[in-house]
């Protein structure tokens, strides 16, 4: 298990203040201008030596991804932007960093923008966490009171740093549509090529950082790649916030090791499988966009990138989404399916009419009335939206039906049986809880 | 998608109050100058924070007119993002989260709650009270099932101490945030302690204890800097004592 000596969320869970002076006795604001002082070559390399892979869900090589930003020009000056738009379901690590350790996020903030040239951060928290977005800008109030950040700071690189908050549009958490969002309009992605390090907020070059990918960044520096790279598999190092729900007996919030198995993850933090581990059916392993995984593939897989996608789903968040056996899983991955028609932007066809096809169909599935055929042609659908939008997320709302059909096509089966022998011309039940 | 559209019966003007005047002021100062549309989610959040937690079309002209945008922009996000109450809600207005992980601990308990107490979503119960709304994930998951009231959190719900959480609210008795069961956020519940216990992680005992990496490798530049130094002396000395 992962010591509490190389926890980088020392409150995670707000026993504690989130408060400057508590957070400085934590171990926050420690000797950043020293980091600093090493220079921007150092801090990136030691990023990229460290392995750290994206935390927002596409696991894209951080350090990698800051030293894409291009040489500073007057003209066009350089932005980071903090992807706290936390709305994948399963996730709400994001949420515990912004109101229990907002100092390690405005840290870390301080510290990519320095590495990337950039003046000025903007954090886009979703809408919905009004608490969150009040505690983080209390924090950064904080932070320019005591001089840590602003134009004349004391690490001697001029900084500023907003809080921005959107309106409960799960799209936004996409980068180019975030970046739309936060230039006041629709959040609708762009088309990429430009990609933001070349186009992003305003026409400027643009790093868009999941939150917990920037907070860990001053710790990471701090003690060392080597000691981040120490922890998980190789090219899946460092620590990770799980976020653990469902139904385990004690669901929550823990920082472990990457690559850690499953089950010992539940086993150590959670209480163990609600009913032992016979009653588990399945788990989606890294927030609703991942397929889900059956019972005895998951069992004893690491939980890391690599891992995950050799069993054709992904580590994503680390939204573990754990369902017992009294699970109705076609159920759960049809509300799913209504969570993306919901939030589909509506800007691409297979995806915006797609969505609703797929949800419709899963619906009637759940209760049987389908035809047995109907589960290839919703297979081959689905195929058709993956990778035919803008954005990802048609390929988030193709993923999840595709591994329920994979794995559990017998339940789908089962279902259409039990049905056509006892058909009922009673109105299908689950529209009306989602009629628009 | 959702179909959103305005409300039938609207206001005829709305004003920001001074307060709010200068808040979005504050606002609209964050963001470089010609990029004041940054703000029109802020803008018109405050709004429906002022007129009683919905958007009427006088407020996005308004807003529309203070970030120098046309209306038609400012009703596209209006109607584009669905925290934008586009009609009158009740005085708490209640967003069940109804999404797969709250949905596996039970988010169709409470639904049933609030369908027996209230009736259907998206309408104002009878006192005024109440509405409610299904929405989707609001990032809670560990404490699911949970409900946003207005600006609140309420999780860790069942159907018992959700009927007492209206209750209390209906006979206007203060309540209690968040978990409902008397967590503090999302540590495992019993907390068996197995995490983040040593005191030293919050005594401060343990700041600074990193540089001694830095220091060595200073030590360890410098020794080597000093070793060339020497080797280069050495070698110059050396050198025109050859010569001779």
């Amino acid at each position: 298990m992962l010591a509490d000596r190389d926890r980088i969320f020392t409150n995670l869970y707000g026993f504690h203040s989130s408060g400057l002076k508590e957070a400085q006795m934590r171990g926050a604001w420690d000797g950043t201008k020293l980091l600093i002082d090493r220079g921007r070559d150092w801090v990136i390399n030691e990023m990229k030596a460290s392995g750290l892979r994206g935390r927002g869900g596409a696991g894209f090589p951080t350090g990698l991804k800051w030293s894409f930003m291009p040489k500073p020009d007057p003209a066009r000056p350089s932005y980071l932007v903090v992807n706290a738009d936390e709305s994948e379901p399963g996730t709400c690590k994001d949420r515990e960093i912004m109101r229990n350790d907002p100092h390690l996020l405005i840290e870390g903030c301080l510290i990519a923008s320095f590495a990337m040239h950039a003046h000025a951060c903007y954090i886009y928290v979703r809408g919905e966490y009004i608490f969150e977005r009040e505690r983080l800008q209390a924090a950064v109030d904080e932070a320019y009171a005591a001089n840590l950040v602003g134009k004349n700071n004391v690490h001697g690189w001029p900084f500023d740093i907003y809080v921005h908050h959107g309106a409960g549009a799960y799209i936004c958490g996409e980068e180019t549509a975030l970046l739309e969002s936060l230039e006041g309009k629709k959040g609708m992605p762009r088309l990429k090529p430009p990609f933001p390090a070349n186009m992003g907020l305003y026409g400027c070059p643009t790093t868009v950082n999941n939150v917990e990918s920037i907070a860990v960044a001053p710790t990471i520096l701090r003690r060392g790649a080597a000691w981040f790279a120490g922890f998980g598999a190789k090219n899946n190092t460092g620590t990770k916030l799980f976020c653990v729900s469902g139904h385990v007996n004690t669901p929550c919030n823990v920082e472990e090791a990457m690559s850690l198995p499953f089950r010992e993850l539940i086993d150590r933090h959670c209480g163990g499988i609600r009913g032992g581990w016979d009653n588990l059916l399945a788990v989606i392993p890294g927030g609703s966009s991942v397929p889900v995984v059956p019972a005895h593939e998951i069992a004893d897989a690491a939980m890391d990138f690599d891992t995950l996608r050799g069993l054709k789903s992904g580590l994503g968040t680390a939204a573990v989404i754990v369902m017992d056996k009294s699970t109705d899983v076609v159920r759960a991955i049809a509300r799913i399916s209504y969570f993306y028609k919901h939030e589909s932007c509506g800007q691409c066809t297979p995806c915006r009419e797609g969505t609703g096809w797929m949800w419709r169909v899963l619906n009637r599935m759940a209760e049987g009335r389908a035809q047995k055929r109907e589960i290839d042609m919703l297979l081959e659908v689905s195929m058709q939206i993956e990778g035919h939008t803008i954005c990802a997320l048609g390929d988030a709302a193709a993923w999840p039906v595709q591994g329920l059909i994979r794995h559990f096509r017998h339940e789908i089966e089962k279902k259409i049986d039990d049905y056509a022998a006892n058909p009922h011309s009673e109105p299908a039940r689950g529209y009306s809880a989602a009629a628009e | 998608m959702s179909v959103r559209r305005l409300a039938d019966k609207q206001p005829e003007t709305f004003e920001f109050t001074p307060d709010n005047l200068a808040w979005a002021q504050a606002q609209i100062d964050k963001y470089p100058s010609g990029r004041q549309a940054s703000a029109v989610i802020p803008l018109l959040w405050k709004a429906q924070a002022q007129h009683d937690y919905w958007l009427p079309r006088a407020a996005i002209e308004k807003v529309a007119v203070m970030l120098d945008m046309p209306t038609i922009r400012v009703l596209e996000v209006a109607t584009f993002y669905t925290m934008f109450n586009l009609e009158p809600v009740g005085r708490h207005f209640i967003q069940l989260c109804g999404t797969t992980p709250c949905m596996l601990r039970g988010a169709n308990d409470i639904r049933a709650v609030l369908e027996k107490r209230i009736g259907e979503q998206r309408h104002v119960s009878a006192d005024g009270k109440f509405a409610w709304l299904e929405v989707e994930c609001l990032g809670a998951c560990c404490n699911a099932p949970m409900v946003q009231i207005n600006d609140d959190y309420y999780e860790d719900l069942t159907a018992e101490n959700f009927e007492k959480l209206l209750d209390d609210l209906a006979a206007g008795r203060p309540v209690a945030k968040g978990s409902q069961i008397g967590r503090v956020s999302s540590e495992p519940e019993p907390r068996k302690g197995s995490t983040l216990n040593e005191g030293a992680l919050f005594d401060g005992s343990l700041v600074g204890s990193w540089k001694a990496r830095f220091e060595e490798d200073r030590a360890k530049a410098q020794a080597a800097a000093e070793a060339a130094a020497k080797a280069a002396a050495e070698a110059a000395a050396a050198t025109p004592a050859e010569k001779k």
